[in-house]
């Protein structure tokens, strides 16, 4: 704050007026209407000391972010985010799962030559897509459900931009040392030994790569086969093209993209904006507190005219995107908290409380700035929103469930063959021919009864069934785990009207799983 | 609030100038662009340098630039064309190797043949038997799908009408037929009496002792007593639902006084045996396809690898 009487004075100010350069001006939403528009601009809180405008450049360079390290529980919690989410990612493809000899004994596999999806005891087959689209929807309202309740939690610790940048700062603090040794390697000359050593650490970043895109792969095909084909150089190009791409990838966007990545390319921060307000949860500098900053000694001087932040800026030195939290919620905040971590210490090593920068709601800012008592963030996630999106996330949720769990694994489609729609024989009966395309959606062959309801006096045959054989009901082998295609031959006696009828196939076995498909007998005179 | 004049606006919080476009007080910032997004740009233009000398590019009067790789579409297509057929030399080996009366036995190439026979029908054969092999009674084009066989509907004896072809000129093993034309041979009473009596095999019609005597001197040599037919002399069956020109009775007495015949060309020649054979496979399982029945003499000497 410019006026620095304003926060030791008491909870009576009234802040819908600051002052800033001698003027008196609006904290209050101006109707745009009625507004100057050259006053719209100056709502912004904090309200920080004018910047110097930028230098006149069509392009920005990067600004290498060199974060210290820190310690602290959110930055234990992120180390464990980053163990479960890596985890998962790598051991997956690994983990068996036996489905009886027909089917791959992948736990997680997605089966594009075979166009299968198996993830442990599911199998979706492509019409079943939608449960695949379901997914999406829940992880998509997922992340409207976390939004609302913990703000940008998932690009603060699940994000594989986040979590991949992360790695790769581990690295370059492991080969360069921290913070101010990096800073100085980067400004220093190119001489061999940093050639060396920037060729050893982008060694290090390009394994990570390797590793990374050679993981991706595992999960279409089966893993230890792919594996040692791999290595042995008999895999398909398209492995080796996939592994070279996300290697690139990899290194381009975690290595060097960076924070870039959620600054300007990623579309979810910008949704962010729109999804945050001021009941979201957020990491925010509580500026009544804070402001105006001084120095240790100088707060010592004059603790009326000081503020708590002293100004030490370690909440930049640790942030991985390289902001400065005290300017106010921005775009380039990921919310990972590791500032909250570095200024808790700081303000535990001068015997100030926590929590100058913490995990609070823009509302309860203002309540404690009036004096209010602070609540818990906790209290932030039960509110109308969250429970309104995390009854549709879990509706959506049940009811795919549901859907899985009443699948048939016994289908069926019908074509009738229209070319010609009918068939007199020789005997005067009349014939029409189908295509059948019977689905064993379960992994083990399995006998199929295929039966006429609504055709009396009909009889069946097929392309590998007699007409000799010729019955009412005829029994086919479904190979496991496909669809065979039968063409089947039906005819009727001299004199059969034309009809719709169904097809009814069956399972034989203790499932007993049926399914019937309509369609439709012609016959001569049928228009 | 376009920006007019010289002097230029700043927003406070973040330092960067104004573009001067405005919605509602919402206005737009001239925040600079990121200078990876230009050294994008320029690889894009690399990129495309290095597209252009490598592939088909420049359109000039005749054709495009040839880019060095020597790519075309015309070119990959021919390669994968090539591709394909190079995958289906095993199953046109094994087809030639197999006699067609043992291809039911092997269902999968059964399978592939039936359905290289619908490819070869659809260039070859549908010009008179139509796409699905209906035929046409008024040409007088037999239906393939039914099971009624003017000369057999085996595998065997489809692959031969196939290779000899129906009423071939010139070729002394072709399938060959001729129904002399009955025109002046009897009086009208005769004549609708036997056309009522044909009628009658199949139960149409009633027949009259006149008919039946008329059917029995002049037609049963050959189409038999109960007008069951022939496929050693290629005579129609007469006493079945099917007829081939129709089964009016005008149709019918046409057929006596000035009889049409059809004429199939031998495809001997003109495709090679093993397409002749999936042909035969494909026309056997339209439906109406009979098995074959062993006869006295093993089929295996008499398997026309040549034919």
């Amino acid at each position: 704050m410019s006026n620095p009487d304003g926060h030791k004075s008491g909870g009576d100010r009234d802040w819908s007026v600051v002052v800033e350069d001698g003027l008196a001006k609006s904290n209050e939403p101006v109707s745009s209407a009625v507004a100057d528009p050259a006053a719209t601009t100056r709502r912004h809180e904090p309200h920080e000391p004018p910047r110097q405008p930028l230098p006149e450049k069509l392009y920005k360079a990067r600004e290498p972010v060199h974060n210290k390290r820190v310690r602290g529980p959110y930055r234990t919690f992120k180390w464990l985010v980053m163990l479960v989410t890596l985890g998962i990612y790598y051991v997956t493809p690994w983990i068996r799962w036996d489905r009886g000899p027909y089917a791959p004994d992948q736990a997680v596999l997605v089966d594009m030559a075979n166009r299968r999806f198996y993830m442990f005891g599911i199998e979706i087959w492509p019409h079943e897509f939608y449960f695949v689209a379901g997914l999406l929807i829940m992880a998509g309202i997922g992340l409207f459900l976390v939004t609302s309740a913990v703000g940008r939690a998932w690009c603060g610790y699940a994000c594989p931009q986040t979590v991949w940048t992360d790695l790769f700062q581990h690295v370059d603090r492991l080969i360069d040392g921290d913070r101010n040794a990096r800073i100085r390697l980067d400004r220093a000359p190119w001489t061999w030994g940093k050639v060396f050593r920037r060729g050893f650490k982008w060694t290090i970043y390009a394994l990570i790569g390797f590793v990374t895109g050679g993981a991706w792969i595992l999960y279409f095909a089966d893993a230890p086969t792919l594996f040692r084909d791999f290595f042995a150089g008999e895999a398909t190009p398209i492995a080796y093209i996939t592994v070279a791409v996300l290697t690139l990838t990899t290194v381009t966007l975690g290595g060097f993209m960076r924070e870039q990545v959620c600054i300007y390319m990623c579309p979810w921060p910008r949704i962010q904006t729109a999804m945050l307000d001021e009941k979201s949860l957020i990491v925010t500098y509580k500026d009544w507190r804070g402001e105006p900053r001084g120095s240790v000694k100088k707060s010592q001087k004059e603790p009326e005219k000081f503020g708590d932040c002293i100004d030490c800026t370690q909440c930049v030195q640790v942030c991985p995107t390289g902001i400065d939290i005290r300017e106010g919620p921005q775009i380039g905040c990921i919310t990972c908290a590791l500032c909250i971590d570095a200024c808790d210490k700081v303000m535990a090593d001068i015997g100030r409380p926590r929590g100058l920068i913490d995990y609070a709601t823009l509302e309860d800012c203002e309540r404690e700035a009036n004096g209010g008592k602070p609540r818990s963030p906790w209290r932030t996630l039960l509110r109308p929103r969250t429970i309104a999106y995390f009854l549709i996330w879990g509706s959506i949720g049940l009811a795919l469930l549901f859907a899985l769990g009443v699948r048939s694994h016994t289908g069926m489609t019908v074509s009738p063959h229209r070319n010609p729609p009918f068939m007199l024989m020789s005997d005067g009966s009349v014939r029409n021919s189908y295509t059948l395309k019977l689905r064993n959606m379960e992994s083990r062959p399995r006998d199929m009864k295929i039966s006429m309801e609504g055709l009396p006096g009909a009889v069946m045959w097929s392309d590998t069934i007699n007409r000799n054989d010729a019955a009412a009901t005829q029994i086919v082998t479904v190979p496991a785990d496909q669809t065979k295609t039968v063409r089947a031959y039906v005819v009727v006696p001299e004199g059969s009207p034309a009809r719709d009828f169904s097809f009814r196939v069956t399972s034989l076995d203790e499932q007993g799983e049926t399914a019937a498909v309509e369609t439709r007998f012609s016959a001569p005179g049928d228009s | 609030m376009a920006n007019k004049g010289t002097k230029k606006r700043v927003d406070e919080p973040t330092g960067t100038e104004f573009v001067g476009h405005e919605w509602d007080g919402i206005e737009e910032l001239d925040t600079p662009m990121p200078r990876w997004w230009v050294w994008t740009f320029y690889l894009t233009i690399i990129f495309a340098l290095g597209y252009v000398i490598a592939y088909p590019a420049w359109p000039m009067f005749e054709k495009a630039t040839e880019g060095v790789l020597g790519w075309s579409s015309r070119g990959q297509l021919a390669e994968e064309i090539d591709a394909a057929d190079q995958a289906r030399i095993s199953v046109r080996e094994q087809l030639a190797r197999t006699p067609i009366e043992r291809l039911p036995d092997d269902s999968g190439l059964m399978q592939q043949a039936v359905a290289g026979g619908a490819a070869a029908f659809r260039v070859n054969c549908v010009q008179c038997h139509g796409s699905g092999a209906a035929g046409s009674q008024e040409l007088g084009y037999p239906n393939l799908n039914d099971d009624d066989w003017l000369w057999g509907g085996d595998l065997r004896a489809i692959e031969y009408t196939l290779v000899h072809g129906i009423r071939q000129a010139g070729d002394d093993q072709t399938r060959t037929s001729q129904m002399p034309p009955f025109k002046g041979a009897f009086d009208s009473n005769q004549m609708d009496a036997l056309v009522s009596h044909v009628l009658s095999l199949s139960g149409k019609d009633r027949s009259t002792p006149l008919g039946a005597q008329t059917f029995a001197d002049n037609c049963a040599a050959c189409h038999g007593a109960g007008g069951e037919g022939s496929r050693e002399l290629g005579a129609p069956r007469l006493n079945d639902a099917i007829w081939l020109r129709g089964s009016s009775q005008e149709a019918i007495a046409r057929q006596i006084l000035n009889p049409r015949m059809g004429m199939m060309p031998k495809w001997e020649g003109r495709l090679d045996p093993v397409t002749i054979k999936m042909l035969a496979a494909y026309v056997h399982s339209l439906g109406g396809g009979e098995d074959f029945l062993e006869v006295a003499e093993d089929p295996e000497v008499d398997v026309d690898e040549q034919p």
